[in-house]
């Protein structure tokens, strides 16, 4: 796991594996995938309640599980900056992740491809097609939508493009 | 609009003339004037050509396929006309496919399906085809406005969709199936499938719907950092599949080291996207109207000029499910199609030279010695020179598992309920 800092590939390495390689086109083994993924992100996020690093919510929008929503939050400099978060199951799922969208952000950085889908590592695909089907809805958290928010928060933060929603005094802009 | 000025000029004329007060006639003349301007302006406006009932070979200024017709009088194309009888579905509508949407529209092909979810941006400008006036209509109806007004003769679909989520798979499946265009047509209701989109995501979802739907189709793409590119002939049972091997990409030979990807997602450049789009329209006639020969793969390095080209067989260990049955279908057809094959041979042995080798007096071959056949591409030291896998084969893992009996016994909607109680705890 080049190119990942140790925090991260420590987390990855202790949410639970799947093991279905199904989509949501594969009917009943769809179901059982389904239910992996909820096993998976059951843990993981008890686990980052655990560690004090809550940092999502997620839920299927849908009674397939193909389309997922929730909010995800960064914290920098003592101020909670919180964004919405959706995503649609592909069909070739999952021999290809989800693209996480967060649409609040749309516009407002490069690293975004149109619509919010956040723009990933060179390093996330990679490893992601080597472990085909064994990571999930939690892994792409994890190692996708993680470091692209402590990455570009920060950022977001410092030049303006986004307000905390408590900073009413410059703009109403919520973020 | 015509009528409406002449009605226009004859109210004016009648208020002249019903006016007593002279005072009136300055204002009335100008707005005259003005409906005159207005008149000049709408005679000046474009004229959108009628449709063409047959294609002609009759070299007149006023003939807008004289020149592609006289591919077939030159010997070039057997029969250019056929070219009406295509319909050719093209994915993504971004700096690739509204290229190719337009070269084939020129071409005079017969009808188009246009997939894109998008809406044109300000930001394509450094592309071709799209206009700064169409910013924020949706790619396929501005592909849809530019292209029925260039050849009226084309049939035009637009599909504005995400192929990659389970309804817009669906839509893009059923559209594919469609033969309303030529009911009596073979197989599904298009003659090829060009994809011309930007991510691995949507390549495997059309690579998905060919393999279902044993579906020709040819993949397309210009790298990230601009320079390079690729066309790739994909016949499902044939030719390896989009998911028989990590996909393989053109080698920039710039470093991913020195490779700067802070602050940016992806460049583009038109010239890489024309270039791309003009490779595959081209592999695009010369499949569809047989001639020449058609690339399987043709590999584009604009910073070596440099064409890398090869063939890949199928993976008998695809994990796409789809793509194994069709492989099965083509090995069971294998005695019907040698028997054609010979067939064919012998009803063209009379005949000492065919066309293409006419003018060639200096037997110049166009086979390279980088072209080689590769069964099974999962160490890259095989490749040709020049090319290389853009994603690592996933690891052996999954085939022990994937047949593992189901033992859980967990409730689904017990799950979503455990789930949804952390998330409010
Ligand atoms: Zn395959």
């Amino acid at each position: 796991m080049e190119g990942w800092d140790p925090n991260t590939k420590s987390t990855l390495t202790q949410i639970p594996l799947l093991t279905r390689k199904a989509g949501p086109r594969d009917g009943a083994a769809w179901t059982q995938r389904l239910k992996e993924e909820y096993k998976s992100l059951i843990a993981y996020t008890q686990m980052n309640k655990s560690n004090d690093n809550d940092w999502f919510r997620i839920s299927a929008a849908n009674p397939q599980g193909t389309r997922w929503t929730g909010k995800c939050w960064y914290v920098y400099n003592l101020l909670k900056y919180e964004f919405d978060l959706q995503f649609d199951i592909p069909v070739t799922y999952p021999s290809t992740a989800p693209e996480l969208e967060l649409p609040q952000l749309d516009g407002k950085t490069q690293k975004m491809y149109r619509g919010g889908k956040i723009c990933l590592t060179v390093h996330f695909k990679p490893l992601w097609a080597k472990n085909c089907p064994r990571f999930g809805i939690a892994h792409a958290l994890c190692l996708g939508l993680a470091p692209w928010l402590a990455a570009e928060v920060p950022i977001l933060v410092d030049s303006g493009m986004i307000k905390h929603k408590d900073d009413t005094a410059t703009t109403s802009t919520e973020s | 609009m015509e009528l409406e000025l002449k009605e226009l000029r004859a109210d004016l004329q009648s208020l002249t003339q019903s006016l007593p007060d002279p005072s009136h006639h300055a204002l009335l003349r100008k707005i005259q004037l003005r409906v005159e301007d207005l008149a000049n302006l709408a005679a000046a406006a474009p004229v959108r050509r009628s449709k063409v009932e047959d294609m002609s070979a009759e070299v007149v200024d006023s003939n807008p396929y004289s020149r592609l017709m006289a591919l077939q009088r030159m010997g070039i194309v057997e029969n250019y006309e056929r070219i009406r009888d295509f319909s050719v579905a093209i994915v993504g509508i971004g700096g690739v496919g509204s290229v190719a949407a337009e070269m084939l529209t020129r071409c005079g092909i017969g009808r188009l399906l246009l997939y894109d979810y998008d809406k044109v941006e300000l930001a394509n400008m450094n592309r071709l085809f799209f206009r700064p006036d169409q910013v924020g209509m949706t790619k396929t109806d501005a592909a849809v406005q530019t292209l029925s007004d260039i050849n009226p003769d084309v049939v035009l679909e637009s599909y504005t969709l995400n192929i990659t989520t389970v309804t817009g798979f669906e839509t893009f499946m059923s559209s594919l199936k469609n033969k309303s265009f030529r009911p009596d047509k073979q197989g599904s209701g298009v003659d090829l499938v060009l994809s011309c989109v930007d991510n691995y995501e949507a390549r495997m979802a059309v690579n998905q719907a060919c393999n279902e739907l044993s579906q020709t189709w040819m993949e397309s793409g210009v790298s990230e950092d601009a320079v390079s590119g690729h066309i790739q002939l994909l016949i499902p049972g044939e030719t390896a599949c989009f998911a028989c091997a990590p996909p393989l990409v053109v080698a920039s030979g710039v470093d991913e080291r020195t490779l700067k990807r802070e602050g940016v997602c992806a460049a583009s450049l038109p010239t890489t996207m024309g270039v791309v789009a003009g490779l595959l329209v081209q592999n695009t006639l010369k499949l569809l109207l047989g001639f020449g020969q058609v690339s399987p793969y043709l590999g584009y390095n604009s910073l070596k000029d440099f064409f890398p080209t090869m063939q890949m067989k199928p993976n008998p260990q695809c994990s796409n499910v789809a793509c194994l049955k069709r492989q099965e279908e083509y090995m069971l057809a294998k005695p019907a199609r040698d028997a054609a094959a010979k067939a064919k041979m012998e009803a063209e042995a009379p005949t000492e030279e065919g066309p293409l080798h006419q003018d060639n007096e200096w037997n110049i071959s166009v086979v390279d010695d980088i072209e080689l056949d590769i069964p099974d591409t999962r160490s890259s030291d095989v490749l040709p020179e020049g090319l290389t896998h853009e994603l690592p084969t996933a690891d052996e893992f999954h085939k022990a598992t994937l047949d593992a009996p189901v033992v859980d016994n967990d409730d689904l909607e017990d799950l979503r309920r455990q789930l949804e109680a952390i998330n409010s705890a």
